[in-house]
């Protein structure tokens, strides 16, 4: 009884202190809404409209119908046009532009013997005749510019001769779940709450105790009768409403501006959350017990939240990195997040069938709180 | 319990090399006021923190009301109240807040807990303050706001640290006449302050100066006990006098207030004013007068080089 009546002073007064920080205050809502409207358009791993230059030593009809077809696919445009390799080159190597597309003069014997036409019979390797029918040079130091282009290695030009499209039947047929227009958003929004939360809860409760101590209300604090568990509960439960705002901030405005859907159950969400956010606030306990000024506590967010963004799958796919990488992922509540949220607000995934997530989200919020309490002392020594 | 409020033998607090508190003996009898007198960095504040729990002692031990610390740490600290030197409540919080936070943390029911906050905020005259920031009070107010959230679960034991070192004098007086209000009601109060006159409240001080205890007793009591006499010279070329007494055997010290020379004189010379007056020029005056609490103060820290009269 007078426990939970200390964790109520807490938490009221915690509650007093934000409600006049009105900077803090505003970033609560800020950091999602913006976050959510920059990433949410800026990030786009489909490719569209690479920069490029255009060489043109065939300058023919049938040189300019290769190029309306190479622009038609959208992956590059050409913003500049020259007659020179060099001249292309120094364009790609001063940023200009991505790559270059050179087109021999010879384009027509190579075009009717290539493959690619379907003008030749099926050649042979080893037949001398079929040659590319032009050349790509990439700046391949961007992997994903490069994969892009690579893309158009293969590119049928059945219709430079306005022959039928070869509609032959692919070998696999690839089914999308979950995101049959493959919008890179469907992928991200999800992913961002799990980054906003990491970056906003321990950020917000890294500083908790330590603005205590550098503020010298510490040694008041410790010669009450209030118990550690008691004073981190209390510091923790205003920020996990907060926690739930922004979550209800990035996935109510993904879903309105970018269409996210949200397939799962409210429930689920709310179970799920709740245990990233105690995940993340026992975290933000912990290095506040640790730190000693609020500067440190900053310090320490950060090399928490590096790699919660670049391991975490939210950028890259967990299963894309090496075994190290990966298994520093795994300690991260971060990593468990991303796939418990993705599974829940894109695939509908019951609790049950990512119960491995969420058992290490509990465990790591707990075992956050015991070290926090158990750190911090009511003494000054 | 022997009716002593606090009892320490050799307690002794070490930072790295430095002792800030060194071998400290105390007796503080319960309902007495009792304060520490000192010089900054003498380790009032230290000491205050080994007998509020905060600290643990390098070596030594302490009981405080019947709790043996550092043990039973936890249980003192409900039954104490503890102004620190600087002010710990929060600055971003009203005085009604902090009072408010302050009766929670102490598990007060409703009740008790209005009952509390009203007294206290009629007793320190808060009142016309309840919505103000602390931050944005003055010294004066946020010390009485400090006393008053110490007292408010009213604890049977006060540590004051330095409690009116920011107010002037008319409010000290007022302060003081609150802690005698408390001391009547039966509370023991241990304060420590670098001024005499406040030290003259006491009904006990020690007198600290470099983590050790160079005396203690009543006010009264150590100044009749001083084992030096006094002589007041007035008059005449008073830097010219003090030059020539200074380094003299038995002369302890000489200081200048305002237009007199204030010269301890060691108890063993037998007629100190003729000493005296053999050193200072024409015209100046010279008598023997009552020892006050900064002559005891001096005495019992001469031991210190470098080290001058407090306050
Ligand atoms: N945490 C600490 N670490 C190292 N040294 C300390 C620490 N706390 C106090 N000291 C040293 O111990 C000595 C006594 O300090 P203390 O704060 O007790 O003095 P004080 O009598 O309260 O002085 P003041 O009148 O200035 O408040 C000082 O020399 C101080 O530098
Ligand atoms: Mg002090």
């Amino acid at each position: 009884m007078t426990a939970l009546r200390r964790i109520l002073a807490v938490l009221r007064k915690e509650i007093w202190q934000l409600r006049r920080d009105r900077l803090t205050f505003g970033m609560v809502v800020m950091i999602p809404l913006i976050q959510l409207l920059l990433f949410g358009f800026a990030i786009n791993t489909n490719l569209r409209h690479i920069p490029a230059v255009l060489v043109d030593h065939s300058q023919s009809g049938l040189s300019r119908a290769l190029v309306q077809m190479v622009e038609a696919t959208q992956v590059v445009t050409f913003t500049e046009r020259t007659v020179d390799v060099d001249e292309a080159e120094r364009l790609i190597a001063g940023a200009k532009v991505r790559a270059a597309f050179i087109i021999p003069e010879d384009l027509y014997q190579r075009a009717v013997t290539s493959p690619a036409t379907g003008f030749a019979t099926p050649p042979s390797t080893d037949d001398v005749t079929a040659r590319p029918v032009a050349q790509w040079i990439v700046d391949g130091s961007d992997t994903v510019v490069a994969g892009a282009i690579r893309s158009l290695r293969a590119m049928p030009l059945a219709e430079l001769f306005r022959k039928p499209a070869n509609r032959s039947v692919p070998t696999f047929e690839v089914a999308f779940y979950y995101n049959p227009e493959q919008r890179t958003v469907v992928n991200i929004v999800p992913g961002l709450v799990g980054i906003i939360l990491t970056m906003t809860m321990i950020m917000f409760t890294s500083a908790a105790i330590v603005r205590e101590t550098e503020r010298g209300n510490t040694e008041m604090l410790i010669t009450t009768p209030i118990r550690p568990i008691e004073l981190m509960v209390g510091k923790i439960i205003p920020y996990m409403v907060i926690g739930f705002i922004q979550v209800g901030i990035i996935l109510g405005l993904g879903k309105l501006v970018f269409n996210v859907p949200m397939q799962g159950t409210l429930a689920d969400l709310f179970v799920v959350t709740l245990l990233f956010i105690l995940a993340s606030l026992s975290l933000g306990l912990v290095i506040s017990t640790v730190a000693k000024s609020q500067l440190q506590a900053m310090q320490m967010t950060v090399f928490f939240l590096l790699p919660s963004i670049l391991l975490s799958g939210f950028m890259f796919p967990y299963e894309g990195m090496p075994v190290a990488a990966q298994r520093i992922a795994d300690v991260l509540p971060a990593t468990h997040f991303m796939v418990a949220i993705r599974g829940v607000v894109l695939r509908d995934a019951g609790l049950a069938e990512l119960s491995g997530h969420l058992w290490f989200l509990a465990g790591f919020a707990i075992l956050g709180l015991i070290v926090a309490a158990l750190r911090f002392r009511k003494r000054l020594d | 319990m022997s009716g002593l409020a606090v009892e320490a033998s050799g307690l002794t607090r070490a930072f790295g090399e430095k002792r800030a508190v060194d071998a400290l003996d105390l007796a503080v009898p319960a309902g007495t006021i009792f304060g520490f007198l000192g010089p900054n960095g003498c380790g009032k504040t230290t000491t205050m923190r080994l007998l509020t729990g905060l600290l643990r002692p390098s070596a030594g031990a302490a009981r405080v009301l019947g709790h043996a610390l550092p043990a039973e740490a936890e249980a003192l600290k409900r039954e104490i109240g503890y102004m620190t030197q600087t002010f710990s409540l929060y600055r971003d919080l009203t005085v009604a807040e902090n009072l408010r936070f302050t009766a929670d943390i102490h598990g007060m029911n409703a009740a008790r807990r209005r009952r509390r906050i009203d007294d206290v905020l009629a007793r320190f005259d808060l009142e016309d303050l309840t919505r103000q920031m602390a931050g944005s009070m003055s010294g004066g107010q946020r010390q009485r706001l400090a006393l008053a959230a110490a007292v408010l679960h009213e604890p049977g034991l006060l540590f004051l640290d330095e409690p009116t070192s920011a107010v002037d004098p008319e409010t000290r007086r007022d302060f003081w006449e609150t802690l005698f209000d408390l001391s009547a009601a039966g509370v023991t109060i241990i304060v420590s302050t670098h001024f005499m006159d406040e030290a003259e409240r006491c009904q006990q001080i020690a007198i600290l100066d470099q983590g050790r205890k160079r005396a203690d007793g009543a006010p009264d009591a150590l100044m009749a006990g001083l084992p030096a006499q006094v002589v007041q010279v007035e008059g005449g070329d008073l830097r010219a006098a003090k030059r020539a007494m200074q380094g003299r055997p038995s002369v302890i010290s000489v200081a200048q207030i305002g237009t007199r020379l204030r010269v301890l004189v060691d108890r063993s010379e037998n007629d100190p004013v003729a000493l005296v007056r053999e050193a200072v020029t024409a015209g100046a005056e010279a008598h023997v007068v009552r020892p006050n609490l900064e002559d005891v103060f001096v005495v019992a820290t001469r031991h210190a080089p470098g080290e001058d009269a407090a306050a």
